[in-house]
This record gives structure tokens, C-alpha cells and sequence, in this order.
């Protein structure tokens, strides 16, 4: 049953997953608890743009993805400074945009028979050395990052005037959250897929709300949470011939529906 | 306008002026906020700005606290523009109380350990020196029980205890508090105001207190107030109405305090006590 742990490009998938199943939880919690979960989705519908672009052109996909989520996180703020009280707006504007110019870039792109469907559900079976060079990269970066500037994330996220007040550099913070955030979705969309990215960034930090009884806590939390969702996801998927990215989406939800459930016991109980 | 402030301006070296608001307008959307605002808080001053809604009272204190420009005039802290203004760590800033999200996953410990995070601690790690400062402000607010409770679990006055004592956690020489008496009972907000009213009396520190509340602070600023732009009333009692030039450990005194309140030794008395 484990044999297929020997095989090579399985091994890469794990690799990627084990990186990204730190990462996107992490990046996750703080949008999370800034009510920024639509970003997620938002970025990574734009990225796929950027990724049919990449494949038209011939530049790699996952860095084009990259910029144009940078670009489309820039976007956002601004439009959101335009419609100051329904910033959701703004994410549903630059999603729908995001998603129509990928739509035009692959119907363009159909003689080069370009795989649609890799970066819209994942491909973690395919991941090229290249590419675990950017995930393993980018997890560096956000590790390296967070940890460094812990306390003062904390602070940005939990009360953003009270931040601004003791002198932190506020709009850098959020531009620094904006492109981490970005390169976090575009490393992940070759792991779970455009689709289902926003998974990733989310439930984690949805199950950390209902056990944390701290924010050191739920640091941990959502790694640890994202992390076994990503490795039982990806050793059922391959046991089981089924779609990793899939997987380990529900793996995330059934994990959170058991919390939901414990938790109405516990107060049944107490 | 502050009358004797001014001569003491160049004397004891705690009357320097602390917040310098000269001719200061703000514009929202092309519509005047406020319009020629000027004056001057000195040291050990505590200011109630009073007002009803939009008469641009928190719009000015957001800009006291540098998350808005003025349209035009200067404003100054410790006598440099804001601008040019680094030591943020002198300032304790005490927000409304329904500013922040009520599930958010914070223990009362660390949202008062935040209170040191700041410009001059980027990179820099929380020594134990910093943990002792912690402990104190938590015990000075007497909430040193609740250190690991999450916030949202608190009533409305502990919350409000939570935020003074992160305010208070880098002994600030001036405190600014936006409303913080907004969804508290009767009887919590006489305790909080018999607080702030004891740390001015007896502590070196400033106060700049919003509100729209009259009858909380009337009792101790005077039934007047010193000067008023447009809807905005500026209530002022002046350092010199009370002792001068005073230091004390603010989380030894405050302890004590609490306890002379808690076993009743002394009357919580706001309306009618002016302290002079």
C-alpha cells in the first residue's frame, strides 16, 4: 500500500504539499481575522489569468501567476479606497475579471492544447524541480517573514489603529500581507488548484477559530491542521486513485465539521 | 484659551506643551469636518473633548494620533510636527470598545503584551524586563485573573480595563482615549473615570479623552468649557489645578487604589469633585 511512497514523483508532490500545508494556513489565519477570506479566492482566479498568459506566451506559468496576483492585490486596495463601505465589492469585480480574462487567454491558447484543467484542480503529481524551487522559496520567505514580524502582525491584525498609533508603518504591513499572500496562491495553485486554493487559506484558520483559546495557539493550530489535512490527503488520494487537490479539501471539512460537532457537545456538556 | 499655562511654558519642566493644534481644517469628501482649529494641551493637562456626533471630535483625535492629515494647519506632539514625530511609545492609545472583532482568538495577556509592539521594537525580541511591565499594568487594572481568558469572553468594563492596561503598559506621558465609556454601565464607568481622574492627579502623564458624554466628565473639568470651534468643546482642567511635577510607580499606586475602592475605604465620586 505505501509503495507508492518510492515513487519519485509522488515523493515531489509530498514535498510541495508538506511546504504549501505550512504556508497557506498561515498566510490564511491572518486574512482570516482581518474578514479578508475572499481574498484568497479572489487572487487565485487572477493568477490563472496570469498562468494562461504564461503558457501563451512561453514565460513559466506559476511566475506570471505570480505577478498578476501581486498586480491584482494592488488593484484591490485601490478599488477598495473607491467603494470605502462594501469592500467585497471590489474582490467580486477583480474575480469576475480575473476569471474572464483566463477564460479568453485558454480559449486562445486551445491550438497549443494547453491544460486547462491542471491549474484549475491541481496537478501536484506534475510538479517540476522548478517548481519546488518557487514553493520551497516562498515558504522560506513566509516562514522567515512571520516569524521575524510576529508581534507586530498580531498587532496590525487585531487593531490596525492601535498599530498605526505606536508608529508602525501600517500601509507597508499591508502591502507586505498583500504580496505574501499573492506568491503564497500562485506556489499553491499547482498543489490544490485555482478552485480550490482558497480552501487551503481558510478552513484552517476557520477550525483554529473554534479550539484556539489564544493567537499563539492558533498559529500552531492551523499549521498542524493544515498539514495532517495535506499529507492524509495526498496518501488517501494515492491510495485510492482519487484527485489530491479534491481530497484534501474535504479531508479540511470533515475535520472542521467534527470540531463543529465536539464543540456543540461541550457546551451540551457544560 | 489655556490663561497662566502659557507663563509656566518655559518653567518647571513638566509644562511643555504636549499636543500643538495650530489653525488646523479637515475636509471629508469636500466637506468641511473641521475648520481654524487651534490649541494647545500642556503637560499634565487632561482635556475633555466633548461634542455632539460629526461635530469632527474623533476625526481630531485621529489626527493626533497621525491616521489622518489635516486639510491645512499643523499639529505637533512634544513640541515636533507630526510629521517628523518618531517616539510613538509615548503615547497610550485607548480605542472604542466595539472597534475590535469580539471572536478575535487573543488572550487578555497578549492583547495588553501589544501595547509594547511598535516602531522601536520591530525586530527586536520581548525581554523579561518587558514580561514585568505586562504583569504590572494587568495587576494595576486588576485583571491579572483573566491573563488567559480571551478577550471576547470579558464584560465591557473588564475589556475596557484590558485596552487601559495596554495603553498604560509603556508608561505613557500622554493617553488618549476615544470614548471609552460607550456600552459600560453607570456604575463601571464611575470606577473607570475615578481611575483616569486618580492616574492625572497623581501621575505625570496627560490625558485627551473624547466623548459625547457631558455629565462624566463635567464633575471634574468645570461646567464651562475653555474654548469651542464650531460644535467641538474643549473642557480643560489645567496641571497646575493639581499637584505639580509628581512621579510614582502608576501600577503600585493604581493597586492601591483599587484596593482602598474594593474593601470601600473610599466613595467613588465623580459629579462635584473638581480635585481643586
Amino acid at each position: 500500500m505505501l509503495e507508492i511512497l518510492e515513487l519519485e514523483f509522488f515523493q515531489r508532490a509530498l514535498i510541495g504539499g508538506v511546504f504549501i500545508g505550512i504556508t497557506a494556513p498561515l498566510i490564511g489565519l491572518f486574512l482570516v481575522l482581518r474578514r479578508l477570506s475572499m481574498i484568497g479566492d479572489t487572487l487565485s482566479h487572477v493568477a490563472i489569468a496570469g498562468v494562461a498568459l504564461g503558457l501563451l506566451i512561453g514565460f513559466y506559468p506559476l511566475a506570471a501567476g505570480v505577478i498578476f496576483a501581486i498586480a491584482a492585490s494592488f488593484a484591490i486596495e485601490k478599488l477598495r479606497k473607491a467603494y470605502k463601505t462594501y469592500a467585497e465589492l471590489s474582490l467580486a469585480i477583480i474575480m469576475s475579471g480575473g476569471i474572464a480574462l483566463a477564460s479568453i487567454l485558454f480559449t486562445w491558447g486551445k491550438s497549443f492544447s494547453m491544460n486547462v484543467n491542471s491549474y484549475l484542480f491541481g496537478s501536484i503529481y506534475t510538479l517540476s524541480t522548478g517548481d519546488l524551487y518557487l514553493i520551497g522559496g516562498v515558504t522560506i520567505a513566509v516562514l522567515v517573514i512571520i516569524g521575524f514580524q510576529l508581534k507586530e502582525l498580531f498587532l496590525m491584525t487585531f487593531d490596525e489603529e492601535a498599530a498605526a498609533v505606536s508608529g508602525l508603518p501600517t500601509r507597508f504591513y499591508n502591502v507586505m500581507i498583500s504580496v505574501l499572500t499573492a506568491l503564497v496562491i500562485s506556489a499553491a495553485i499547482k498543489i490544490v488548484g485555482a478552485l480550490l486554493v482558497s480552501a487551503l487559506l481558510t478552513i484552517p484558520a476557520a477550525c483554529s477559530l473554534i479550539v484556539a483559546r489564544s493567537f499563539r495557539q492558533s498559529v500552531i493550530i492551523v499549521v498542524v491542521i493544515g498539514e495532517l489535512a495535506v499529507i492524509a490527503g495526498l496518501l488517501i488520494a494515492g491510495v485510492w486513485n482519487l484527485a489530491p487537490g479534491g481530497t484534501i479539501v474535504l479531508l479540511l471539512i470533515a475535520v472542521l465539521l467534527i470540531l463543529l460537532t465536539l464543540r456543540k457537545g461541550f457546551r451540551r456538556a457544560g | 484659551m489655556p490663561d497662566g499655562g502659557e507663563t509656566m511654558n518655559n518653567g518647571a519642566s513638566c509644562h511643555r506643551e504636549v499636543i500643538g493644534i495650530h489653525n488646523v481644517s479637515f475636509a471629508y469628501e469636500q466637506k468641511p469636518v473641521l475648520s481654524g482649529v487651534s490649541f494647545s494641551v500642556k503637560e499634565r493637562d487632561f482635556i475633555g473633548l466633548i461634542g455632539t456626533n460629526g461635530a469632527g471630535k474623533t476625526t481630531l483625535l485621529r489626527m493626533i494620533a497621525g491616521l489622518h492629515k489635516p486639510s491645512s494647519g499643523e499639529i505637533t506632539l512634544f513640541g515636533e510636527p507630526i510629521a517628523k514625530f518618531k517616539e510613538w511609545n509615548r503615547i497610550g492609545y485607548v480605542p472604542q470598545r466595539n472597534s475590535f472583532n469580539p471572536q478575535f482568538p487573543a488572550t487578555v495577556k497578549e492583547v495588553v503584551t501589544s501595547g509594547l509592539y511598535g516602531r522601536g521594537m520591530i525586530f527586536r525580541f520581548l525581554t523579561k524586563e518587558h514580561h514585568t511591565k505586562v504583569l504590572d499594568a494587568m495587576d494595576a487594572m486588576g485583571i491579572s485573573d483573566l491573563k488567559d481568558k480571551k478577550i471576547g469572553q470579558l464584560s465591557g468594563g473588564q475589556q475596557q480595563r484590558v485596552f487601559l492596561a495596554r495603553a498604560l503598559v509603556n508608561s505613557p506621558s500622554l493617553l488618549i482615549l476615544d470614548e471609552p465609556t460607550v456600552g459600560i454601565d453607570a456604575e463601571t464607568q464611575q470606577s473607570f473615570f475615578h481611575m483616569i481622574k486618580h492616574m492625572h492627579q497623581h501621575h505625570n502623564m496627560t490625558f485627551l479623552m473624547v466623548s459625547h458624554d457631558m455629565e462624566m466628565v463635567k464633575g471634574y473639568l468645570g461646567q464651562q468649557p475653555a474654548s469651542s470651534w464650531g460644535k467641538l468643546n474643549f473642557y480643560i482642567k489645567h496641571s497646575h489645578e493639581t499637584q505639580d511635577c509628581v512621579e510614582s510607580n502608576l501600577a503600585h499606586s493604581l493597586k492601591g487604589l483599587r484596593e482602598q475602592l474594593e474593601s470601600g475605604r473610599e466613595v467613588v465620586s465623580v459629579v462635584g469633585d473638581t480635585g481643586a
